[in-house]
This record gives C-alpha cells, structure tokens and sequence, in this order.
C-alpha cells in the first residue's frame, strides 16, 4: 500500500477558521504511523470551505472542508459520512471548481509545505534560477520574460520584460529589486495566499531579475497585517541564504544577492510605486511626480525594479517551461494566468487561476459556483478603490487587461467581489469614496477636496436628501479629479462611481426620486414595520431588538418606534411568523 | 498588547535598547517607530520627544511619520484591540451592522477606548480572510463568519477570560 499524505491547510485564513486544533488531533493520531505523512500547506485555494484536509492516497486526492477536530477520525479512516467537497477524479462532479483551473502562480500553493524548502526544491524549485546563472546572460534572461508577454499583475498592467530592459540599462553601482507586497485593494487576498503557501516562488522570482537588471540588493515591501506571511517569508529568507540560493556569489557564479524585508505601516498610498520607495526611506509615502521613473532614480536614488508578488511568483515557471509554454495560455495581449480572489455574495468563495480571456461568467458561475443563495447576480467589483462594477449584463466579459478596462473597471490585483440584488450600488459608491478619501495623501487638492466633494453627495443621496442635480455634478467632477492628480490613488478614485453610474444609474433616481433604496440597505431609507395581522404578540421581537424599539403587550399586535430603530433587522430574523418587513 | 505606564527614568530605560538598534541606519524611522509602540503599547508624546533627542532626528518628523501612517496610535490602548474588517468583501456581507453592533455594546465610537480600559475599537480595511466575512481580529487572533450577535457574544468571552 503506498503512503498517505494528509495536507491540512494552515494560511492565515485556515488558522482563524479552526485548523489550528485539527492539526494537533491529527498529529496525536498519526504519530506513531510510518504510512502516514502529515503536512501543514497554504492555501488550498477552497477558502469557503476551512478548515481543509486534503488525503491523498493511491495517487488519487480528496479534499474535505470544515473539518472539526471530532471529524478527523472518521476521515482518516475513509469512513463515508464526510461528504468530500472535492475530489481529484476526473469526472466527479464536484471538480467544476478545478477542473477550468490553470495553476502556474499557484503551482505549489497548498501542496508542499511552505516552510520547508526541500519540498519546493523537489518540485524543480531554484532551477530556474539555476538555469539562468549557469546558463543564460542577463540580456537572454530578460529577452525569454519579454517574449513571454508577462505583464505586472500588480494593477496597470505593464510588461515586465520591458521594465526589467530600463532597469537593467539604466546606468548606476547599486540597484534594487523591490517585491510590492503591500496588497492594499480591502477585498484581496491572492498576495498573501502566495506568500504564505510558496514564499520561495517569489524569492526565487526576485533573485532571477536582480540577475537580470545588475541587482545585488531585495526589498520586500510587506502589509504588517499579514504577520503569517512575514513569518514564513524570513524562514525561507533564512533556508534560501543557508543553501546559497542567496548571499555572496549565488550557486558559485559571480552573482550575489540577498534580500530583506520591509514592513508597512498600513497607508494605501504606499502600494503606489514612488510612495512605496518613500515610505522605505523611512518617509511619509507621499507619491511624487515620474519622471524620474523607479527604473532610474528608485530607493535611495538609485535604479530600482518594483515588481508585484504574483508578477514575480511567474518567472520561475517562465524560466523552466520556456516562454511558449507561458503564451499558449492567454488572449493575444494578455498572455498566462490571472489569479483572482473571489469574495463577496458568491458560493465558493476562495483562490482561482484561470486563464487570461476566460469570460468573468466561467469564473463566479462555473469555478466560483453562482451566488448564495441562488440570488440574482448583479454586479462584481474588479480592481478595488482603482476599479469599478461589472454589471450582469457584461457577464461575458473576458479576463484580459483590454476587455476588463472597456467596462470602466480595471482589471486590477485580482479581487474579485460578488455582489447580488441585496447590494446596493450607490452604498457601494459611497464605500469606496469613502475609502479613498480617508487614504488621499493630501498632496493634490483635487484628489483630497474632490474626493471629499463626491462623498458627501453620496452620503447625502444615501440618505435620501441628494438632489438630480448631484448626478450632474458627480460627472463633472470625475474628470477633473482625473486630470488633477498626481498619482493613480486619485486619477482612479472615480471610477467606482463613473462605472455605478453608467450601469446603475435608476438606482441613484430611486433614491433621489422616490427616497427609496431598492436593494434595501441604507438605513434613512428603509423602514422597519411589523403587520398587525400576523403579529401573535409573542414579544421575541422585542426582546431581540438591541436599542428597544419594540413595544407591545403579550398576545396583542407589537409597534415598531421608526424614530428609534436603527434598522440592525434583529427582530426580523427573531419572528416566528414573519410578521415583520422591510420596505 | 497592554499599555504600559511609566515614569520618564523607566520610559528612557525601556527605550535605550531600541535607540542603540536603530541610531545611525538609513530609513529606520519606521521600523524604530513600530519597535517603540511594540514596547510600550502606544507612541507618547515624551517618548517621540526623547527619540527626536537622542537619535537627531526633528520631533516634526517623527510627529509627520507617525501620524501619516495608520498602524501607529498617539493614544494608550485598551486591553485588547479589537480590528473590525470593513474591507469591501466585508461591507458586502455586512460589517456596517456588525461594526454598529459593536459599538452600541461597547458605548464607544470607532477608534475609541471603552471606559475601563478592556477594549479599543478600530476598523480597519481587509484582514485578508475574506472568504471567512465578515471578519473581525482580536489581539492576534481572527474570528469569521460573524453576525452582530455572534461578535458581542466573542467580545463576552475576551471579557470573562480576564
Ligand atoms: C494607490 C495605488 C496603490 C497600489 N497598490 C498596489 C499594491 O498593493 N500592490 C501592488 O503590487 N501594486 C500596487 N500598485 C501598483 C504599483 O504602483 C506598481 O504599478 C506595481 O507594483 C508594479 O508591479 P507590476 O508591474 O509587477 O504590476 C498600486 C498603485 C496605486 C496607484
Ligand atoms: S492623487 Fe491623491 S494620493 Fe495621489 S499624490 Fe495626489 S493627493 Fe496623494
Ligand atoms: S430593526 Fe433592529 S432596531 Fe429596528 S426595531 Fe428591529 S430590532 Fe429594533
Ligand atoms: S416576533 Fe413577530 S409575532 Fe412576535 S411580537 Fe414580534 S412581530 Fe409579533
Ligand atoms: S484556503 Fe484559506 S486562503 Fe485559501
Ligand atoms: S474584506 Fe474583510 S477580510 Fe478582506
């Protein structure tokens, strides 16, 4: 019989959702079986389901979700009350999530354990890297990344063959290499997943650019709210140095490179590039004019490539499948993989790879499997505060740069979040704004009074006091904080309500129009009411209400005080015989 | 992290060490910055004064450092800190109740510290669980899926366990 191998997925998100007790169970169990190997991996990419325990026996795997440290036994043991939400058998049914899947970013997340380098190496890790040393110069290197068509996946989308050219020609002793890991779109979180679940991926990325730009020095500029991934990073910061995959003369060659971490400190601004090198000085991450671009004054005024986590995690794959292997996959200007995190209103929420091109229907209804609940699909957000609202009628949108940014969205970093008739889209405007109006640096008046100028319409609109004329001047508005901004926080800050307002424009009227809110969310405009003819007088509704809205005498019709509700829909979900609307 | 309450002798010996770190590196103000508030819960005024002293650097750009970013706290904290998520997949699924809950319970507004030192309220934007919203952290620890009553009945336990 061939070994078992039991992953449990142990990313940050597992932890906070149990995984912790269920390793140790199934460590107490397994202790004294030499049939049985036990690992802790990242992410397994089937988020919505933690924590996961991933068996694989007989070449063949199954995965198992809310796992419970009662559970464990009985799944180890093959008995069939744990239904498996996934298995590697190609006609399951279940397989729908993976089956459309392309994993190169996410070639070793949630399979190997990612504080343990050999298992990276097993699976051909530092090969690439070895390759390019041993093998390949500087120019060749860069040529294969170009040809490849990998473009940033950070957010704008540039080639990054092209980046690393100027980078690598700019003239100057030292040069950097920085990782952007600051991950600042709230509703994202394909970074963190690769950098807990394959932290070498990216050092290796890191290392094959500093030999192909002339650096010797790393920066990994890192979120401080991902402690877990800052741990795992100096582990294998640590066994890398230690296997001289980094330090004095990489592999015996002449290169040498290390690299270090650098922690943020929780500023949005900072994601973008001159902000980021600002904010490594030591500074405030105020942006600052290009030209000069990174490539020749970066940290510390010296030539400097600012690449994204995913961005990177894709050159090793590049280096050791060609780039042929890396095109095959994509639409004609968008070549490879798109990693995308889907949240919100949606089913199987979790870490995706699709292939450039895929049409955004594939990706929330096939692999994400359709809306809680079997609601309507209304809208995805793409590209966070930068981005906008896909609306349900350009479902069949494909996933590429071009077709994404032609929607008034961008493609963005990879979040994904679902949003169905529940959501209400002027609310939704008014999240973001004000988001980036609380995270405007405060450098460009038209980023930092005009942000503020379209929130409070928004906060006025939402609560039923907005006027026709505030659509007008929201329009007017947008292209002048564009054109009025320095740096991409604030020429994009429109767009999540450009994009509302072009495809949800009649639920602005409802709520100017009509004071309504039709997904029945913001609170001025919805009234909570109880029918005195279902009502049976058994005052849970009362006694759930939290600010004591409810009055009402036992077995007689109970009254709702509008005044004092606070529209928190505890009672509703308290009656027994729904009594109680919301309208 | 608790707060801690010194006199200036024992602030000036807590902060000795972090100085000797840190005096002389480029592009330390944030590291030394976050290495202070990890010592003593938040950054005072006299320990940015002290720090602006001893390592040369002006007491305005500390004040312009601290303030810029949002991880570091002018303002002693509670016992525990509770972050709630208001990310966008969280406001989705429904942080704004959770987060009024939160603050009704606690009688204190967002940012604010509740009477007898036990909790600080913040919200913050993504934890990076999002497929667990709405998500909220306490200390070090996350805690998902949450409804309002689910997230009053954790903060009750944080409570009991003191
Ligand atoms: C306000 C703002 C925030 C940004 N945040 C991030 C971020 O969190 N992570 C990231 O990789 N890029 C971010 N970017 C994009 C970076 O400036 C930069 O384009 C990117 O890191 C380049 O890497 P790439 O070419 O590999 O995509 C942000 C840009 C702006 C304007
Ligand atoms: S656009 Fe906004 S965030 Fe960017 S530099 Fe100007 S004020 Fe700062
Ligand atoms: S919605 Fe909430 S506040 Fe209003 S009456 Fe019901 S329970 Fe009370
Ligand atoms: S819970 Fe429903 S039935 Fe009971 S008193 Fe309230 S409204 Fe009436
Ligand atoms: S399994 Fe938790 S991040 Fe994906
Ligand atoms: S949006 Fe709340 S954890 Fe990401």
């Amino acid at each position: 019989m061939s070994k078992m191998i039991v992953k449990v997925g142990m990313s940050s998100c597992g932890i906070a959702a149990g995984a912790g007790p269920v390793y140790e169970k199934i460590e107490s169990l397994v202790k004294e079986r030499a049939d049985i190997e036990l690992k802790k991996v990242g992410c397994i990419g089937l988020c919505f389901h933690e924590p996961l325990v991933e068996i694989e026996k007989d070449g063949k795997s199954t995965v198992y979700g809310e796992v419970t440290p009662e559970s464990v036994e009985a799944i180890l043991e093959g008995k069939d009350q744990f239904t498996p939400i996934l298995s590697h058998a190609q006609e399951a049914p279940e397989n729908s999530m993976m089956g459309k899947q392309v994993r190169i970013v996410l070639r070793n997340c949630g399979q190997i354990d990612p504080q343990k380098i050999e298992e990276y190496e097993q699976r051909g890790g530092y090969d690439s890297l070895r390759k390019a040393l041993s093998g390949m110069s500087p120019d060749e290197v860069i040529d294969e990344v170009l040809k490849s068509g990998l473009r940033g996946r950070g957010g704008a989308g540039f080639p990054t063959g092209m980046k690393w050219r100027f980078a690598h020609d700019a003239k100057g002793d030292s040069k950097y290499v920085v990782c952007n890991a600051d991950e600042g779109d709230p509703g994202a979180f394909m970074d963190r997943s690769v950098l807990e679940g394959d932290p070498h991926s990216v050092i290796e990325g890191m290392a094959i650019c500093g030999y192909a730009i002339g650096a010797a020095q790393g920066i990994i500029y890192c979120r401080a709210e991902y402690p877990l991934a800052i741990k795992h990073l100096n582990k294998a910061l640590e066994q890398a140095r230690a296997k001289g995959y980094l330090g004095q003369k990489v592999l015996g060659s002449d290169f040498s490179f290390d690299i270090y971490i650098k922690e943020g400190a929780g500023a949005f601004v900072c994601g973008e590039e001159t902000a980021l090198i600002a904010s490594i000085e030591g500074k405030r991450g105020m942006p600052r004019p290009r030209p000069p671009f990174p490539a020749h004054k970066g940290v510390f005024g010296k030539p400097t490539n600012i690449n994204n986590v995913e961005t990177l995690a894709n050159i090793p794959w590049i280096l050791a499948n060609g780039h042929a292997a890396f095109a095959q996959y994509g639409t004609e200007k968008s070549k490879g993989t798109k990693v995308f995190a889907l949240a919100g209103k949606i089913k199987k929420g979790g870490l995706v790879e699709v292939p450039m091109g895929m049409p955004i229907r594939d990706v929330i209804f096939e692999i994400g499997g359709g809306i809680q609940n079997d609601k309507a699909f209304k809208a995805v957000q793409m590209g966070g505060p930068s981005g906008g609202c896909i609306p349900a009628e350009k479902i069949d949108t494909p996933v590429d740069y071009e077709s994404i940014t032609a929607t008034g969205a961008i493609m963005g970093s990879g979040g994904m979040v679902v949003m169905d008739e529940g959501t209400c889209m002027v609310d939704v405007a008014r999240f973001f704004l004000s988001f980036t109006q609380k995270e405007s640096c405060g450098k460009c008046p038209f980023c930092r009074i005009g942000t503020k100028r379209m929130l409070e319409i928004l906060t006025r609109i939402c609560e039923g006091k907005g006027k026709m004329e505030d659509l007008e001047t929201l329009k007017e508005l947008a292209p002048q904080i564009k054109d009025g901004s320095l740096c991409g926080l604030g020429q994009t800050a429109p767009n999540p309500v450009l994009t509302t307002l072009k495809y949800f424009e009649h639920e602005y009227i409802a709520h100017i129009r009509d004071k309504k809110c039709p997904a029945k969310v913001c609170s001025a405009l919805i009234h909570y009411t109880i029918d005195p003819a279902k009502c049976i007088g058994c005052t849970k509704c009362a006694r759930a209400c939290p600010v004591s809205a409810i009055t009402g005498e036992i077995k007689k019709p109970h009254l709702i005080n509008d005044d004092i509700c606070v529209r928190c829909g505890q009672c509703m979900k308290a009656c027994p015989v729904s009594a109680i609307s919301v309208e | 992290m608790p707060t801690l309450v010194m006199g200036k002798p024992e602030l000036e010996e807590a902060l000795r060490p972090i100085i000797e770190r840190y005096k002389g590196g480029k592009g330390i103000t944030i590291p030394l910055l976050a290495a202070v508030q990890e010592k003593i819960g938040y950054l005072s005024g006299e320990s940015l004064d002290f720090l602006s002293r001893e390592m040369d650097i002006p007491a305005a750009e500390l004040f312009g450092v601290a303030t810029f970013y949002a991880m570091f706290r002018l303002q002693p904290q509670g016992k525990h800190v509770v972050r709630l998520c208001r990310g966008t997949a969280c406001h989705v699924q429904g942080s704004l109740r959770v987060g009024e809950m939160l603050q009704r319970h606690l009688k204190i507004e967002e940012g604010q510290t509740t009477e007898d030192g036990l909790f600080t309220l913040q919200f913050v934007a993504c934890l990076g669980c999002c497929s667990l919203a709405p998500v909220m952290m306490i200390d070090d620890e996350v805690h998902g899926r949450l409804t309002p009553e689910k997230a009053v009945a954790i903060l009750e336990t944080y409570r009991k366990a003191d």
